[in-house]
């Protein structure tokens, strides 16, 4: 029988909390936060990765994973539903020998060598599933090929003074790494990992052995196994990006990637007819704009009924924003509803939402407020108000 | 009770209908409601109602509908056994391709002898509307019929060129069945679904086909009234007959009522393809009023009264009023539309006006550039 094998498969690390997203991700993992009216972050790696011919995608999930799960589903959305290879989730489990949670990064990895051996690759690409960026992994692939490397890192330059958030490659002039800082209190450049890593598999596998060995390390892929390689003189080379690469791991971040879809030309297109971005599509009818609606600037997904005012705002389906209610500078998930005559400004509202009438959340952007958050199905009750930069997740009835 | 049902739509049956929208495709794949074709409704209602193996009866210029089907997966109906089977015009060298609905059914008895199912529900696709076939199935069941018609309280003339009225008596019991009768007021007209059991609708094709017969309206319906058990059952929900371009873009514009969508829509379960469009951009400028606006469309102009399907642009300055702008289509700059129909990936370009009525709506035809 001819061994059947993948070429490159991908490893998306799912299982993070996000837990500088506060109240979005006090139920679910940071992936399966609502991005862009329809969207879920997830979707850009799984579309990244499909639309750059991978086909083969492990999720390795771990806190609150029910919601991530379902959605993923059998993959077909993302055409990842496949006789041999797809997307298949990974969780953490039961061993004969040793059994434990996902530790760090490339523990995360390691505990799922035999789930990557069974499709025999040459290449593995390691991805987080908390930046919003379009990105063809191919390219990436075929740089890691010209090089020779053992390891390619996609890099994107930063801000310096905001280079101590990341890891930071210092790179020759040909773009080989001869050092990697995680997170440098006094960077030396500017040239950020954006957490995505092209190994060839032999040697991730037998890096990961040796680090899961070590019991000093921390099992983290930019503290323990890149600065282990480097040690060694394995070959490790930078992958310049240039193009939109948000986290979206803060409440702002988040806040400001939605933002960017708006306008004429938006900083990052969703409706790109050449990569698109794949997801569930909900089950609703078009959305309906009533005699008295005025939406400007704004994106609105199916299903959403609109009778009040909308400026500047990002929308996901079945919101309803309720005749005399005034929207600005938001992000309203699914399903939530603005009763009359309230107002919600400078906010980001999680999925069946209630603002009853007259209610207030938020405070005009400006540079002493801060965003407002509801979390999950947090109801605000009649002519209360919710003051910028709060954050809720329960209902709320007043002080 | 409803998955004891196989399912059976008519794609092609009423196209001289609607010649404008069914010249490139089946009546089955009129693109309606912005992001729907008409066999979506049809077709939703049977899943609704539990029932998970569906024919679909077609005849020509099918193309569009097996694009728009796939493998049934957006319906629930990709299925190990059942789901979506296509039943293409079965013809040899004797037989010609079905020229009526006896004829059509014949040549899906090979379809019919294969299932298990206890019943068969025959439905067409020129009806818009939310109807629970569970129900249809328990008073067909309660009132041991042979047939049950499900037929609508119409107070409008139909445009149909054939088209069947029926009169229940107060137990149901249908007294007579009238083919394309002239009427004033009001009308019980069959809204073209019924049921029967997959036994009896077997034994009627074989005797009617022994005797020649060609119409299951005139020769089965109308003249067995009598020795038949037919049964009415009343719909008394939100009906759209689409039986003209002018009662197209009617019911069309009803959508725009917040009762119609509520009936329709309100449960949520109108399954139709899905595209991965980006969610709808509103401009600056765009000024959107009394309208439904599917996804992956740009709007930098006024809309108002309008339905625009997926991947619509209209362009900055143009003013589109009480239009029906469907899938791709582009409006460029400063262009005017009032009471137009514009079919697939029309283009308009900048400064163009075009002005219909509503008893006759300006309708473009599918790629054309103006």
């Amino acid at each position: 029988m001819i061994k059947r094998k993948k070429e490159c498969v991908a490893m998306l690390l799912a299982g993070g909390q996000g837990s500088r997203l506060y109240a979005l991700t006090s139920k679910i993992a940071k992936p399966a936060v609502a991005f862009g009216a329809k969207y879920r972050i997830i979707d850009f790696p799984l579309s990244n990765c499909i639309n750059s011919g991978i086909d083969t995608v492990g999720v390795l999930t771990q806190y609150e994973p029910l919601e991530l799960n379902e959605y993923i589903g059998n993959g077909q959305p993302w055409d990842l539903d496949r006789a041999f290879g797809g997307v298949h989730i990974l969780s953490p489990y039961q061993a004969k020998k040793k059994s434990s949670w996902f530790e760090g990064t490339a523990n995360a990895i390691y505990q799922n060598l035999n789930f990557m051996q069974k499709y025999n690759p040459d290449y593995v690409l390691i991805l987080s599933g908390d930046h919003i960026y379009k990105m063809d992994y191919s390219k990436m692939l075929r740089a890691h090929k010209a090089t020779g490397a053992d390891c390619t890192i996609a890099a994107i330059e930063v801000p310096l003074k905001e280079a101590s958030r990341f890891g930071i490659l210092n790179t020759n002039a040909d773009g080989s790494v001869y050092e990697f800082e995680e997170k440098p209190k006094e960077p030396k450049s500017n040239l950020a990992s954006m957490g995505i890593y092209i190994f060839t598999a032999e040697k991730l596998f037998k890096y990961l052995k040796a680090d899961e060995e070590n019991p000093s390390s921390s099992k983290d892929f930019g503290k323990d196994v890149l600065p282990a390689m480097l040690n060694a003189g394995e070959k490790m080379f930078s992958y310049r990006f240039k193009g939109y690469w948000k986290d979206v791991g803060t409440i702002s971040s988040l806040w400001e990637s939605n933002m960017d879809l708006l306008g004429a030309a938006p900083a990052f297109d969703v409706a790109d007819a050449d990569w698109k971005i794949h997801s569930r599509n909900p089950l609703a009818p078009p959305e309906y704009l009533g005699k008295n609606a005025i939406v400007h600037n704004s994106m609105i997904a199916l299903g959403c009924e609109i009778e009040g005012t909308v400026e500047h705002s990002v929308l996901a389906s079945g919101v309803v924003v309720e005749e005399g209610a005034f929207v600005k500078d938001s992000v309203i998930m699914a399903e939530t509803v603005i009763k009359k005559g309230a107002r919600v400004v400078y906010s980001i509202l999680d999925e069946n939402c209630i603002v009853e009438e007259n209610a207030v959340v938020g405070q005009e952007k400006s540079e002493n407020a801060g965003i407002s958050v509801l979390g999950r199905e947090v109801k605000i009750a009649k002519g209360v108000s919710v003051a910028g930069g709060k954050i809720l997740d329960k209902d709320y009835k007043g002080e | 009770m409803a998955n004891s049902a196989v399912g059976v739509i008519f794609s092609n049956i009423h196209d001289e209908n609607i010649p404008e929208l069914s010249r490139h495709r089946t009546m089955a794949s009129i693109p309606y409601g912005g992001r729907y074709r008409l066999i979506d409704f049809a077709l939703s209602n049977m899943v609704n109602s539990g029932i998970d193996t569906v024919g679909i009866v077609t005849k020509y210029n099918y193309q569009s509908l097996i694009d728009h089907l796939g493998s049934g997966k957006d319906w629930d109906l990709a299925r190990k056994d059942g789901g979506i089977i296509l039943l293409p015009p079965y013809s040899d060298e004797t037989d010609a391709p079905y020229t009526n609905r006896l004829e059509a059914l014949k040549g899906i008895t090979g379809f019919l002898n294969h299932r298990n199912e206890e019943y068969v529900i025959i439905s067409d696709c020129d009806a818009i509307a939310h109807i629970d076939f569970s129900k249809v199935f328990s008073y067909h069941e309660e009132k041991k019929a042979d047939i049950t018609m499900v037929y609508h309280e119409e107070t409008e003339m139909v445009d149909s060129s054939y088209f069947i009225t029926i009169d229940p008596d107060k137990t149901g019991r249908v007294q007579t069945v009238k083919i394309n009768p002239a009427y004033e007021g009001k009308a019980n007209l069959y809204i073209n679904v019924m049921i029967m059991s997959r036994e009896f609708l077997l034994n009627t094709i074989a005797d009617a086909t022994m005797r020649g017969f060609t119409s299951f309206g005139k020769d089965i319906l109308t003249k067995h009234v009598d020795t038949l058990k037919i049964y009415g059952y009343k719909f008394d929900g939100y009906y759209a007959g689409v039986n003209s371009l002018q009662k197209y873009y009617k019911h069309s514009m009803e959508l725009l009522n917040k009762d119609t969508r509520n009936e329709l829509f309100g449960a949520r379960d109108i399954y139709t393809k899905v595209r991965d469009s980006a969610p709808s951009k509103y401009s600056q400028n765009a000024v959107v009023k009394n309208s439904l606006i599917s996804d992956g469309c740009l709007i930098d102009g006024t809309v108002e009264n309008c339905i625009l399907f997926r991947g619509v642009k209209v362009g900055k300055g143009s003013v589109i009023k009480n239009s029906i702008v469907m899938q791709d289509s582009v409006i460029g700059e400063n262009v005017e539309l009032d009471c137009v129909i514009t079919d697939k990936n029309v283009v308009i370009r900048d400064r163009r006006r075009l002005l219909g009525c509503e008893e006759l709506p300006y309708f473009i035809a599918k790629g054309r550039m103006i």
